[in-house]
């Protein structure tokens, strides 16, 4: 930990802030691209008299997990079909998901890209004879709604200069909602349930990061979307470099806490995405594999991938193991094998790669393939573009190493955890899949909870939206909460807690701060609390030592699991004594309160499935493979606020697109 | 790889209505002291090199430096921003230099059409604004079980 010039926290925090009272409609927790999305497509659907706001945590101009700037869109269906979308998603995580949620996904996202194209995204194009042109040059053919070709480097990915994506979205974004309806700074940290209507959700509480003031937000209907989870297992780089988390490091699960939390139900919450990047920097190998047509190696030079040890060791995950394209989870797990049989480092051959493009290629287009390499990186992962000039790394003549990363939970990316949301009111879903609201009408994208909506990382069992995919989620969700504010037109919301009690709350920290400081000589040890940052460690270690993290190969077991959730109780106990001196620290006595929350349910759920669904992403020695018979469902749980009690249990996989 | 200010160029945006890195940092890192009237990173630790600071800062007083606990020193990438392109100079620990010009957007800054008064008509129906204004046809599965 680097000891600061200054003492942090230039915003101190009072014991009695300022209470700011709202009333919408229609609320937006989260400022990323579901938000956008949702932010986007709201008020063409609102009627005069219906009110709306969002609030980010950040500025939206850069929040979220494409603050950063992205060199590809992942999703983008063009001339394939949304059935082929959900053949391609079910095979990736191991056939367990919502076919329902991932066709209608389908049908959606390519009318953001257009947008995003329409709005200044560079997108690359296909000239006729076959060549790229990046998104500047690319303009004269046209554009995708007008059948102008991307450049696909996998069957559902096309190439962007996506520097300014989040920029770009945001700028549309706030502009269609209007910026009276936006708090920037104001992170939310509990929902708040209805006094009267029983499972209706009423409102948010929260508090600015700027000025010492607590919001209490009353609406009729609300969209959380606040990404995944990051930072909950002890990161590869535990000084300075725990910062270049793979995913956004400000990702702090409050999507799944803020939503369990007023009993809503999870799903799959024990998928986890641990993503194999290059090491250190995490910079994308998406392009180096489909774009470059790059291998990888062991540390004897074998390409481990393709050999017939690899082909036997997937043939035991049939007929997800023998698809044309191997499962990411399947891909680690063959790398873990090498590594675990001494034969790592696993090494990205970038200078073969490069110099088998180059055969056919003259100076000047040679000169451009450098430049796409290098753009991958300082399009979005700018660190590893700084790491590779640090090592003096030029990838046509040094190779790289691959390492798959610390655990990380999300709905969005290539993992599935999140909520368990009502697919559309079509006839060919199933009823189950459907959630009727209090009405016994059906809202798209409505969690268990009355009136509560997610999208993006909140939407379980329906991974691989991407960036894209999660804009058009939010714009999804964003008709069916004007639609519910319609419906429940005369709805007045009612909350249980007076002002007081709710301003305690958020607070807390701060008070039992202002309590007991004095007590000793060093704000940060103190026996009568326990400061954000020494949370966010005793978290770490837990779950890296017992809770599948790379301390043993993301294995676990089940004596492990009752070690955890044991250290996790305490934890949540403990939470009750989290101390923030200034509003950065409360902001950071959230999001660990948040983690811990988050990694509970991850937890809980890979104690109740009784086998290893996604061998390398995590492994459950007692249950090692897979078990069709018994466990070919979805595993979901519920937390009831009134009886502050968990239940973890199965729900039927009902599959709809056929093979 | 976290993100510092020099001292000489910051002079905490005293100009402008609001300090660029603090309003635009994602994580809440860059702080103006307000003393000193200088911005810095008050956790290090916690950057996640998104480099959103030294995009924004006006007197380009932000750059970075890679992390204590893994990146050799003396090198170091920094980005110039125009309205249409990014131009990164990437300088190596051996004293190669390379740049790279990308491009960033399309269209004028402020020009995205957020289509404002596009009003849906059928609320009951499963299309969205764009797609109902198109005419477009939602597909339904070629088959299903």
């Amino acid at each position: 930990m680097a000891l600061p010039n200054k003492p942090i926290g230039e915003t101190k925090a009072v014991r009695d802030p300022e209470v700011v009272e709202k009333e919408v409609d229609i609320l937006i927790v989260g400022g990323g691209m579901a938000a956008c999305g949702t932010a986007f497509e709201v008020k063409k659907w609102m009627g005069d008299n219906q009110t709306v706001l969002l609030v980010d945590k950040a500025a939206m101009e850069r929040s979220g997990a494409v603050a950063q700037g992205l060199s590809a869109i992942n999703t983008y269906i063009g001339d394939n079909s949304p059935d082929d979308y959900v053949r391609m998603v079910r095979n990736d995580l191991m056939g367990i998901v919502r076919e329902d949620l991932i066709f209608d996904l389908g049908c959606y996202v390519d009318d953001s890209v257009h947008l995003f194209e329409e709005w200044g995204l560079p997108i690359w194009k296909k000239t006729d004879d076959n060549k790229n042109l990046d998104g500047k040059k690319g303009l004269k053919m046209g554009s995708l709604k007008s059948g102008a070709k991307p450049v696909r480097t996998g069957k559902w990915q096309i190439m962007i200069n996506g520097e300014s994506y989040k920029r770009i979205v945001a700028e549309a974004a706030k502009k269609a909602l209007g910026d009276a309806n936006i708090l920037e700074r104001v992170f939310i940290v509990k929902l708040l349930l209805d006094a009267n209507v029983p499972n209706q959700i009423a409102g948010a509480l929260g508090f600015s990061v700027r000025e010492n003031k607590v919001y209490i937000i009353k609406c009729k209907t609300m969209m959380v979307a606040c990404g995944g989870a990051v930072n909950i297992y002890q990161p590869r780089s535990v000084g300075e470099g725990k910062g270049r988390a793979w995913y956004p490091v400000w990702n702090s699960g409050s999507t799944y806490t803020l939503c369990m939390q007023v009993g809503a139900e999870l799903s799959m919450m024990e998928n986890r995405f641990t993503p194999a990047r290059f090491k250190d920097g995490y910079g994308p190998v998406g392009a180096w594999f489909l774009l470059f047509k790059a291998k990888t190696l062991n540390g004897l030079g074998e390409a481990f991938a393709g050999s017939e040890a690899a082909k036997k060791e997937l043939q035991k995950y049939a007929p997800y193991g023998t698809a044309a394209i191997t499962p990411t989870c399947l891909r680690n797990h063959l790398m873990l094998f090498e590594m675990k049989e001494g034969r790592g480092p696993i090494i990205m051959d970038t200078v073969t790669a490069l110099a088998e493009l180059g055969k056919t290629m003259d100076k000047k287009e040679l000169k451009h393939l450098e430049s796409e390499a290098w753009e991958d990186f300082l399009d979005m992962t700018c660190g590893q573009a700084n790491l590779w000039c640090a090592t003096n790394t030029e990838p046509e003549k040094k190779n790289s190493e691959v390492m798959p990363t610390e655990p990380y939970l999300l709905g969005s990316h290539s993992g599935c955890c999140g909520l368990w949301v009502s697919g559309p009111d079509y006839d060919w879903i199933p009823d189950a899949y459907k959630i009727k609201a209090s009405n016994g009408k059906i809202y798209n994208r409505m969690t268990t909870v009355n009136g509560l909506f997610t999208s993006g990382d909140g939407v379980g069992c329906s991974g691989h939206k991407f960036s894209s995919g999660s804009h058009a989620e939010g714009r999804m969700a964003a008709k069916q909460m004007v639609r519910y504010a319609k419906d429940f037109a005369s709805y007045k919301p009612a909350l249980a807690q007076s002002k007081a009690e709710l301003v305690d709350i958020v607070y807390k920290p701060v008070r039992t701060f202002l309590d007991h400081c004095q007590y000793t000589t060093a704000v940060d040890i103190n026996p009568n609390y326990i400061k954000p940052e020494g949370m966010m460690y005793r978290l770490m270690k837990a779950t890296h030592e017992y809770g599948a993290g790379t301390a043993t190969y993301y294995m676990t077991s089940s004596k492990n699991l009752e070690i955890v959730m044991d250290l996790l109780a305490m934890m949540r106990e403990d939470g009750e004594k989290l101390a923030a001196g200034d509003l950065h620290e409360l902001m950071r006595a959230w999001e660990i309160y948040h983690r811990i929350w988050t990694v509970e349910a991850h937890l809980r759920h890979i104690q109740f499935r009784k086998e290893t669904r996604y061998p390398g992403f995590y492994y459950q020695s007692d249950f090692p493979g897979q078990d069709d018979k018994n466990w070919f469902c979805f595993v979901n749980s519920k937390f009831d606020p009134k009886a502050q009690k968990w239940d973890v249990f199965k729900k039927d996989y009902i599959k709809i697109i056929p093979d | 790889m976290p993100s510092y200010v020099i001292q000489e160029k910051c002079d905490g945006c005293k100009g402008g209505d609001k300090t660029a890195c603090m309003y635009i940092c994602p994580n809440d890192l860059m702080v103006l002291d307000p003393n000193a009237m200088k911005a810095y990173n008050q956790e290090p630790d916690q950057c996640w090199e998104c480099f959103s600071c030294v995009k924004i800062c006006p007197t380009q007083a932000i750059e970075v430096r890679g992390y204590a606990d893994f990146v050799p020193m003396g090198s170091s990438i920094m980005p110039m921003m125009g309205t249409e392109d990014v131009m990164w100079t990437c300088k190596f620990r051996n004293g190669l230099i390379k740049r790279f010009k990308f491009p960033i957007r399309t269209t004028p800054e402020g020009a995205a059409n957020a289509y404002e008064s596009l009003k849906g008509k059928d609320l009951d129906s499963p299309l969205l604004s764009t797609q109902e204004a198109d005419g477009y046809k939602l597909p339904r599965p070629k088959a299903t079980i």
